[in-house]
């Protein structure tokens, strides 16, 4: 199962002959994907490492049957292509490209609300959306991941890097990691994700990787004290942010009080999130009390009897 | 992106929105050229600063005379002006010369986004005059927030409606509030502020101080703002890395920082404090960090006298961490190293590049993981400072 894709998702590449667009098509490529297209105004016809290049979306979809995009354009002409790809009945775009200003990305969103409701938008400023075994899409480095039951989403990409590579150390194994991406406006939320994974029959533990800024960890935190039973697990980046300051992400600023890591942390204990405040210990924490957890449900299952 | 309050002003003016009368000077000289265009006493003289605060440390004036106001701008100009906002302070390299508004009653209004709706807000409040963060703080009520439309935007009934609540002019208000609406929408703002809006004895509105932060993504669409920007105001040593593709903030310690990625950056930081230190920054070589940036990096945390140790930690993706130990070896060729470097590193080939690193010769100290590191450069800071 697993969320958002899957070895039948199919990808095309918006941005595919740029130099960013090139090597990860042929990474996900390789990965697994099914990479079935790519896009490129004006380089129709052409191939990049044996993928058709078409000139449209449209004819992308036509002729592959792509259902998922993955885009790379520059940001003066990215809202153009998540438009472009939401127009032709696309149902998951994946949005890489940084430095998308924020009234665009607002305007985008509202289109996005008002006329595709169901369609979903990662992104954009993130790594992508890894289903570990399946389908990479996105630029997070495949190897780091492994399959298995615990759904990973995360704000930032090194962090979600290195959260994956210490679950792996420990043979944690992950459902799917997604990275929403770093900017004040964007996609799907660290709270629509959570509920995928608590949807996600595969999916037996969630790890969420916030940052201060914005309130999203604290409306995930809503959500997950009234609908969430399986363990969650969270960690805040930012704790020693000082406030003002953008902590390279545009959306990583505390302002008017709001936002800092210490009430997102707050929220989510209370919320019964095991809150992890030490990131070189985010694996070992997630063993030790999934440990813990197996235990009790053993030892439940065997008073039942 | 930041402006002055006198750039925002004259933008503010240009759309029509009621400002006091008034011009910049650079020198004193032009400080009295100034004064003799508005042709009356008292004048405002306002230092013209990126940071909030700037009354209670002395940065705005009240002058009676072209000689006391000689005096105030001598004064202000070529002092850094240190506020509670700002303790390390801002260099004053022009002053906002204003006539004197009589005021009856301080109002604040500003537009800025919504990052939980996705939607610009219109925020208003009789509180004018306080710091936004401080109005939230003493009553929440006393905040009237409405959510705008991001294609329809601010809609006059909205602000009508907010103007009869405050018993605001209802006409002026309105034009004041849609006009601020358009700066926002067209000049791709983050924020403007108008704080404290005034309305005046004889019952009009003037925006008595104004702020426009830009939005640094839609700079690309914006060169006229960008032009504008007074780089005396970016810390140096911020500017230079911005020039070389880096994210770099001085912070308070002692521990330099290089780190790859925003997220990374910050759970440094937050690892060190837990470790017993203090970062000295945050340093962001970005997630495909290259020879040349790290070789910049080390220039930029070895040029900031309180670094006495430096931590490296790199989660090699995509970028291998072999490349990036050569990348290390060759930079510190470059950059003489004058305080003790602890390096972790981690991810794909991170054998072959701890292994490149011990051959290399050079004197780092190499950790096996974020906790062990960030110890190591606490206890390492601590013996050199």
């Amino acid at each position: 199962m697993a969320i958002l894709v899957n070895k039948d998702t199919k990808v095309v590449v918006q941005g595919i002959t740029g130099k960013e667009g090139s090597f990860h098509a042929k990474q996900c490529k390789e990965y697994g994907t099914k990479i079935v297209a790519g896009v490129t105004p004006g380089k129709g016809g052409m191939e990049v490492e044996g993928i058709p290049v078409f000139n449209t979306v449209k004819e992308a979809v036509e002729e592959t049957g792509a259902n998922c995009s993955l885009i790379f354009v520059p940001a003066p002409f990215a809202p153009d292509a998540i438009v472009e790809a939401l127009d032709n009945g696309i149902e998951l775009v994946v949005c890489i490209t940084e430095g998308i200003p924020v009234k665009d990305m607002m305007l985008v969103k509202d289109y996005m609300v008002k006329n595709y409701p169901n369609a979903k938008l990662i992104g954009p400023n993130c790594p992508g959306v890894i289903t570990p075994g399946e389908a990479k899409v996105g630029i997070m480095p495949g190897h780091i991941f492994k399959r298995g039951k615990i759904g990973i989403v995360s704000r930032s990409g090194t962090l979600t890097y290195e959260a994956a590579y210490q679950l792996t150390q420990r043979g944690l194994g992950q459902s799917t990691a997604v990275g929403i991406g770093g900017d004040p406006v964007h996609g799907l939320t660290h709270r629509d994700v959570i509920e995928l994974f608590n949807k996600d029959p595969e999916t037996e533990a969630i790890l969420m990787i916030g940052e201060i800024g914005g309130t999203e960890e604290e409306e995930a935190a809503e959500y997950i004290e009234k609908e969430v039973d399986k363990p969650v697990f969270a960690y805040i980046a930012g704790i020693t942010a000082p406030p003002g300051k953008r902590m390279g992400h545009a959306g990583a600023i505390i302002t008017g009080g709001k936002g800092t890591a210490k009430a997102k942390m707050e929220a989510l204990e209370k919320a019964g999130a095991y809150v992890i405040e030490n990131p070189a210990k985010i694996g070992e924490t997630v063993y030790r009390i999934l440990k813990v957890l197996e235990k009790e449900e053993e030892e439940r299952t065997y008073d039942a009897e | 992106m930041k402006l002055h309050e006198h750039q925002a002003k004259e933008i503010f003016a240009k759309y029509g929105i009621p400002v006091p009368e008034g011009k910049v000077a650079f020198t004193v000289k032009e400080a009295k050229e100034v004064a003799e265009e508005l042709g009356e006493f008292p004048l405002v003289v306002k230092a013209q600063v990126h940071c909030g605060g700037r009354g209670k440390a002395g940065g705005v004036k009240l002058v009676n005379s072209i000689d006391e106001l000689e005096e105030v701008v001598s004064k202000l100009l070529g002092k850094v002006l240190k506020t509670f906002q700002c303790p390390e302070g801002k260099p004053v390299n022009r002053v906002l010369i204003e006539k004197a508004t009589p005021i009856d009653k301080e109002y604040y209004l500003a537009i800025t986004l919504d990052r939980s709706r996705s939607k610009p807000v219109i925020m208003v409040s009789a509180a004018g005059g306080m710091e936004i963060e401080e109005i939230v703080k003493e009553n929440p009520e006393a905040i009237k927030i409405e959510p705008i439309d991001p294609e329809l935007g601010l809609m006059p009934y909205q602000a009508r409606e907010l103007a009869f609540e405050l018993g605001l002019p209802v006409k002026e208000f309105t034009s004041i509030a849609t006009k601020l609406y358009r700066i926002y929408s067209e000049l791709d703002a983050s924020l403007v502020e108008i704080n404290p809006l005034v309305l005046t004895k004889d019952g009009s509105l003037v925006a008595l101080d104004a702020k426009l932060d830009v939005d640094d993504n839609a700079l690309f669409r914006q060169k006229e703002l960008e032009e504008m920007e007074d780089e005396s105001q970016i810390p140096p040593l911020e500017a230079e890395a911005k020039k070389y593709g880096l994210n770099y903030i001085k912070l308070s310690g002692n521990i330099g920082c290089m780190v790859n990625g925003a997220g990374l950056a910050m759970a440094t930081m937050d690892i060190i404090k837990l470790a017993g230190g203090e970062p000295a920054n945050f340093l962001d070589v970005g997630g495909g960090a290259n020879v040349e940036q790290i070789a910049n990096a080390f220039r930029i945390l070895t040029a900031d006298p309180d670094v006495k140790a430096v931590f490296i930690n790199i989660f090699g993706g995509i970028l291998r961490v072999d490349r990036l130990a050569q990348g290390l070896i060759e930079a510190s060729k470059v950059v003489e190293l004058k305080v003790p470097v602890v390096v972790r590193l981690e991810g794909t080939n991170v054998e072959e590049g701890m292994r490149l690193l011990k051959e290399s010769g050079l004197n780092f100290i190499t950790a096996k993981d974020m906790w062990e590191g960030a110890k190591k450069a606490v206890e390492l800071a601590n013996r050199g400072g």
